[in-house]
């Protein structure tokens, strides 16, 4: 079937159009004429899918530069012990030979035996959780109010997908500048309210609080941008039928809304999930993942690892990384998985 | 599509590792052997909002000296330095000529093979002409790879007229300082002390007081975490528990300097890097009314860090020869002179001292003696790096997130972390 369709393509696309039908015809009856062929398998595909090969190549190219090297360099550092110290350098004239050597698997084992790494994937998680749902349940009320008719709709679109535009570690210091507890404006409108100051950046809990409220934040306006898209691309009849046999607005809603955003919904909430899982500039300029630790992440942790202490542990930092990706890489499959269970499929 | 983004998002993460791996810059290290000085000298400075002006106008100078000469003046801001520095040296690409690094740096810096070793006519100089802690602080392994520009360490500021209202004396001990803080709150109700809660480096006086240290480089033992090192722990907890200081986790040191500028508190430790700016604040008008006393006293001892900051140059440098002159320049006595004069700030030559803009200094009268009290650090590799550990239970301990004894524990452990071997 594969080898049908691509065969077709490349000789379709070498001939003109008005060949197209023959040429069809042509390979079918070859196929049909000479099946199994007299090349190797490897071989024949090479000399029959040359054209495609070629198409692609450039994308080959570039996805193994610009992710397969540094992937498999990352996957390779983890297996190492490599660090600042011992790592091939040139400085000026000297040149520094590198000396770090295959330890295997020492790194993951060092990590996943430090009770560090649990309590920063249970935060991770926390927080991604936390984060994308509320996101998600504020993009689709704002999506589902801006879906209507009325005077000046493009302008609260606009107002509302700004935040959006303004760069995100902008977003993050003018943020850090409300928080501040002893000359932050949240604090002065409180205490003009009579309220006592809250520490919004200084106690665990509300640290937490604060950087989940940023992210919202920054958060919403791609929610409600693509769930707009959705609904507006819901037809409008199945509405008007529904109205006409008495449905209520909330019938309407869940029966109507909620299965036509499906396709939209699942793909922004993976896409949410994975960003918010690797959300590293919120959390590192708000907060540098304290009051303490208690605001860290697993990328944040990654960054310390390699960043912080001296020499700079570039194995440990790789391992940090690979095991981020392992663990989105099982949540990506267990959510197709269950996407596929439900009949969805992409 | 989404195999791609998890790729993406993981590649950012692992590049940054393996980038940092691939130094190839070539350069040829040449020098200008004899004749004059000629090129590009590029300088990092580290100093603070209030003090980089006048650098600029002193480094830029050095142009007058040698005409064929470029000074390229780059103010890196402090809390940031030592990762660009270190990005930049590694990567040899737009790497500074001459940096200057806290003292705590420069053994790090100089194990790494980062800097170019202080020439030997030099090095003889900084051994006869400057005071001997300062110098130690340059040197790594025995050789000189830095020439100490400032030297300084922590005192107690306090706003007179708010100690004089409420008919107290500047406090000598942590029990002084509670009683203090007390008669403040009563007279006029703002904070005794202000105590940052988001920076180790003010924990040290805290652990000195106690008679404690954070490792004891000569025997490799890690200290943070014995008897003396829990104190320290309880005391910070309890300045902030019993009312006696206020803190904050986060942006600590702006907000103590607004505090203390405001009259918001009436005494902060900090060092003389910080008095310029302290000046500009609405209650030191008259700079008169800032005073400044030895750390409050633990129950052992009075003892507060050693600091300040090193000049030190690039070993890959193209233009050696001119940035060791510049170093040269910013730390000659003309010089020193000059920034005690106009910023307060200690200089490391002895000789300096004898200056009249030096000798006629309140804030170097006082701050001289308090450095040769100083306690020194070990100046080992990991000294910077043991900070970031720190500050964590510091301010989890500070907070109330975990109890002293636990942040001494947990310090204990991820210090033997950095120093692998240590007892």
């Amino acid at each position: 079937m594969a080898a049908h369709t691509s065969q077709s393509v490349a000789k379709a696309a070498g001939d003109d159009v008005e060949n197209d039908a023959a040429a069809r015809g042509l390979s079918r009856r070859t196929d049909s004429k000479a099946p199994g062929g007299t090349k190797g398998g490897l071989g024949r595909a090479l000399a029959t899918h040359w054209y495609a090969w070629t198409m692609i190549a450039p994308v080959v190219l570039v996805l193994g530069v610009i992710i397969g090297w540094p992937l498999v360099r990352g996957i390779y550092l983890s297996l190492t012990d490599a660090n600042e110290r011992n790592v091939s350098r040139t400085i000026g004239a000297r040149h520094i030979e590198a000396t770090y050597e295959f330890v295997g698997l020492d790194n993951y084992a060092a990590v996943l035996s430090d009770p560090v790494f649990l309590q920063r994937l249970v935060w991770t998680v926390v927080w991604t959780v936390a984060c994308v749902s509320i996101t998600f349940t504020l993009g689709l009320v704002l999506a589902n109010m801006l879906n209507r008719d009325f005077r000046g709709r493009a302008a609260y679109r606009m107002a509302l997908i700004l935040p959006w535009a303004v760069p995100g570690f902008v977003s993050v210091f003018a943020w850090r500048f409300l928080f501040n507890r002893d000359n932050g404006i949240l604090n002065k409108i409180l205490d003009g309210g009579g309220i006592a100051a809250i520490p919004w950046l200084d106690d665990p809990t509300w640290a937490k609080f604060s950087v989940v409220a940023v992210n919202v934040w920054l958060g919403v306006p791609f929610m409600m941008v693509a769930l707009l898209g959705g609904l507006q691309s819901i037809p409008g009849e199945l509405y008007e039928a529904a109205e006409m046999d008495g449905a209520s607005a909330w019938q309407r809603f869940r029966h109507i809304t909620l299965p036509g955003l499906r396709a939209v919904s699942m793909t922004v909430i993976l896409l949410s999930t994975i960003w918010t899982f690797n959300m590293f500039p919120v959390i590192f300029l708000l907060t540098r993942g304290g009051p303490g630790d208690s605001t860290e992440i697993l990328v944040t942790q990654a960054f310390r690892e390699a960043f912080v202490a001296s020499p700079r542990d570039f194995a440990g930092s790789a391992t940090w990384g690979v095991l981020i990706l392992a663990l989105l890489m099982i949540f990506a499959l267990v959510y197709r998985r269950s996407l596929r269970k439900q009949g969805e499929v992409w | 599509m989404r195999r791609g983004i998890a790729a993406t998002a993981l590649v950012a993460t692992l590049a940054l590792a393996a980038t940092a791996c691939g130094g190839d810059t070539k350069d040829d290290g040449g020098t200008n052997a004899g004749g004059e000085l000629s090129g590009t000298v590029t300088w990092w400075d580290t100093s603070n909002d209030a003090e980089k002006a006048s650098f600029q106008k002193i480094a830029e100078a050095f142009t007058a000296k040698h005409p064929k000469v470029t000074v390229k003046y780059v103010n890196v801001p402090y809390g940031d330095a030592q990762n660009k520095v270190k990005n930049a040296f590694s990567s040899g690409s737009d790497a500074p000529d001459v940096i200057r690094a806290d003292v705590g740096w420069v053994a790090d810096f100089a194990s790494l093979g980062y800097l170019d070793e202080v020439p030997a006519e030099t090095a003889k100089k900084v051994d006869a002409e400057f005071l001997p802690q300062a110098a130690a602080s340059g040197k790594y392994e025995g050789k000189t790879y830095a020439v100490p520009q400032v030297i300084d360490t922590l005192g107690l500021f306090y706003n007179k007229k708010m100690l004089a209202d409420a008919g107290v004396q500047p406090p000598k001990t942590l029990e002084e300082l509670k009683s203090t803080a007390a008669a403040i709150k009563a007279k006029s109700g703002k904070a005794g002390l202000y105590l940052r809660g988001d920076d180790s480096y003010w924990f040290l006086p805290l652990i000195y007081g106690e008679g404690g240290d954070l490792v004891d480089a000569k025997n490799k033992t890690v200290t943070v975490d014995n008897a003396a090192g829990v104190k320290a722990f309880k005391t910070a907890r309890d300045l902030v528990t019993s009312g006696a200081a206020v803190t904050n986790a986060t942006d600590g040191y702006t907000n103590m300097q607004t505090a203390f500028k405001s009259g918001e508190a009436a005494m902060m430790i900090n060092g003389p890097w910080a008095v310029a700016d302290t000046y500009a604040g609405d209650q030191f008008k008259d700079k008169a009314n800032l005073g400044v006393a030895a750390v409050p006293a633990g129950s052992v001892k009075a003892g507060a860090p050693q600091g300040g900051h090193d000049l030190g140059v690039y070993a890959g440098s193209k233009n050696r020869a001119a940035a060791h002159a510049f170093v040269e320049y910013m730390t000659s006595q003309e010089v020193q002179v000059q920034s005690a004069k106009d910023l307060s700030l200690l200089p490391t030559r002895t000789a300096a001292y004898e200056q009249p803009d030096v000798k006629g200094s309140e804030m170097v009268q006082f701050f001289k003696p308090a450095v040769d009290k100083a306690v020194e650090r070990a100046w080992i590799p990991e000294n910077g790096s043991l900070f970031e550990p720190l500050k964590v239970e510091y301010t989890k301990a500070i907070t109330g997130a975990s109890s002293p004894e636990d942040a001494a524990k947990t310090a204990g452990v991820e210090f033997r972390k950095i120093l692998k071997g240590w007892k």
